[in-house]
């Protein structure tokens, strides 16, 4: 569970992040969605440790970031994995060197171990045929699968996820989501996906964080999403006609 | 004229922040140390980057230029009371002491700099930095130690420069018909002072020091896209050069004044 309470962050005058609190529970999907600039992504980095919040704390299972050290902090991190919107895989490795990297970097596992569990994950993301590939030769779900596959290969406490469909294709995309809410259940990890997708709003939203300029503006699941009345949010989620016509459709049924 | 004032004021400021945070940097670098069996292949990896696949480059300059050291030399020695000799000797002295160390160095700083540059500015533009800092890695060490390292060796590639620079001298003032061989090298061989080597050595260690780190600092820090990588490559070269001219005027003083 991550515990976040009266986080701000500012660049220079600009006030990105004013006053966010709130929880992300272990074994859910939890989405933070809102507009371009609403501070999804910085918030995201704040979450991963990589921006500092002036004010506030975020608490990772009873542990608040800013009073770790500088190593705890790093051990912490490697309780974390991250699936970047742009892959991030190391372009100078293969699949296979991608995704034992961490385990490489930080367990004293003998190379036919490591290997195991490479293909295991590697598996486990429907990746079979892929390992001696560089990111360069493989489809973008393909590297969203491998950026996957590097994230949970240290079996994570907590997975967070930037934009993981973007540039991607319906059905990958659906596909891509739906890994990562098996995956979430299966491991009982915590994981934070940042997205724009409203697909992935409707079907693994079990919590979601609406953000407007900087502050949370509502919280809920997917099913209350359909019911709410906050006009910020039914302005962004029912944008487009068919969502409109989906939240229609909703109601009657309900009524 | 306030304007220019403030001007002046705001670019002074920010390159002297940039001093700072280069300092911070290599603080940064010692910090919590990558495990050694990945930074002994990181720095194999790095040694045939940085400096094997450099090789071709050094030779090929360092030949040519004590090629033009020797024919320039000649040339401007015309009265027949100056011995012949005298061309092995310039070329000798030209070579070990400027040549193959700073003129090589500079050459290293473009070719070698703007390497580091751009591929720890693409690593930045494309997320794969933050990856390695989200996975708990350091990634200052992980990065720039093992180049830092690799560059120890980058003395080695100068003894090489110096010894082709010399060859280059030899050929050209010999095919040339300059000089002859005897006379050029009883040049070379003239009032030899071992100290200038290691002279030349120390600069090196420390221009080798420069070329890993500055680029590897413009690289790590840029902010942007792919144009903007180009323009830190550009930036980081300038400032490698910079540095290397300044701190070669600083230890020939110190050590040679």
């Amino acid at each position: 569970m991550i515990e976040v309470t009266n986080i701000h962050k500012s660049f220079g005058d600009a006030h990105v992040l004013k006053g966010i609190t709130t929880c992300f529970d272990k074994g859910k999907t939890n989405l933070i969605i809102g507009q371009s600039g609403s501070g999804k992504t910085v918030f995201l980095k704040c979450l991963l440790g990589l921006f500092t919040p002036e004010q506030g704390s975020i608490c990772y299972n009873g542990r608040v970031y800013s009073d770790l050290s500088g190593d705890e902090q790093r051990d912490l991190r490697q309780e974390m994995g991250m699936v970047f919107q742009g892959s991030a895989l190391f372009d100078s490795m293969t699949v296979e060197g991608n995704v034992m990297f961490p385990l490489e970097m930080f367990t004293h596992q003998s190379k036919s171990e490591m290997r195991d569990r490479v293909d295991f994950v590697l598996k486990r993301v429907n990746l079979i045929d892929a390992h001696h590939k560089y990111p360069s030769e493989i489809s973008g779900g393909m590297q969203k699968r491998v950026a996957i596959a590097r994230a949970i290969v240290m079996n994570p406490k907590y997975l967070f996820c930037d934009e993981p469909n973007s540039g991607l294709d319906p059905k990958t995309a659906i596909l891509i989501d739906n890994l990562i809410q098996e995956i979430t259940k299966e491991y009982d990890i915590t994981t934070v996906i940042n997205s724009h997708d409203m697909n992935s709003v409707m079907e693994i939203g079990e919590k979601i964080i609406f953000l407007k300029d900087g502050h949370k503006e509502w919280e809920g699941s997917n099913k209350e999403i359909f019911k709410t009345d906050n006009e910020a949010v039914t302005n962004f989620v029912y944008s487009s006609e068919l969502f409109k016509k989906v939240r229609q459709m909703y109601i009657e049924e309900r009524n | 004229m306030l304007f220019l004032h403030e001007e002046v004021y705001f670019y002074s400021m920010n390159y002297i922040a940039s001093i700072g945070s280069y300092f911070l940097m290599l603080r940064e670098v010692l910090k919590k140390p990558t495990k050694w069996p990945v930074m002994k292949s990181l720095i194999l990896k790095e040694i045939d980057e940085l400096i094997f696949n450099s090789m071709g480059i050094i030779i090929f300059i360092s030949f040519f230029i004590g090629g033009v050291v020797t024919i320039q030399t000649a040339l401007n020695l015309n009265s027949p009371l100056i011995p012949k000799s005298l061309i092995g000797f310039a070329t000798r002295q030209s070579v070990i002491l400027e040549f193959a160390p700073t003129f090589t160095s500079i050459i290293m700083a473009g070719k070698v700099g703007s390497y580091i540059t751009s591929s720890i500015g693409t690593m930045r533009v494309t997320e794969q930095i933050d990856a390695l800092e989200v996975m708990g890695v350091n990634s200052l060490n992980y990065l720039v130690f093992p180049k830092i390292i690799a560059m120890l060796i980058y003395p080695f590639a100068i003894a090489i420069a110096m010894y082709t620079g010399i060859l280059g001298g030899w050929i050209a003032g010999v095919i040339g018909g300059f000089s002859s061989s005897a006379d050029f090298v009883k040049g070379v061989q003239l009032d030899f002072i071992p100290f200038h080597v290691t002279y030349s050595f120390i600069k090196t260690i420390v221009f080798a020091f420069i070329i890993a780190t500055v680029p590897s600092f413009h690289g790590y820090y840029m902010k942007g896209g792919a144009l903007e990588v180009g323009k830190a490559s550009t930036t980081a070269f300038v400032w490698t050069s910079v540095v290397i001219i300044i701190l070669n005027y600083i230890l020939t003083q110190l050590l040679l004044g």
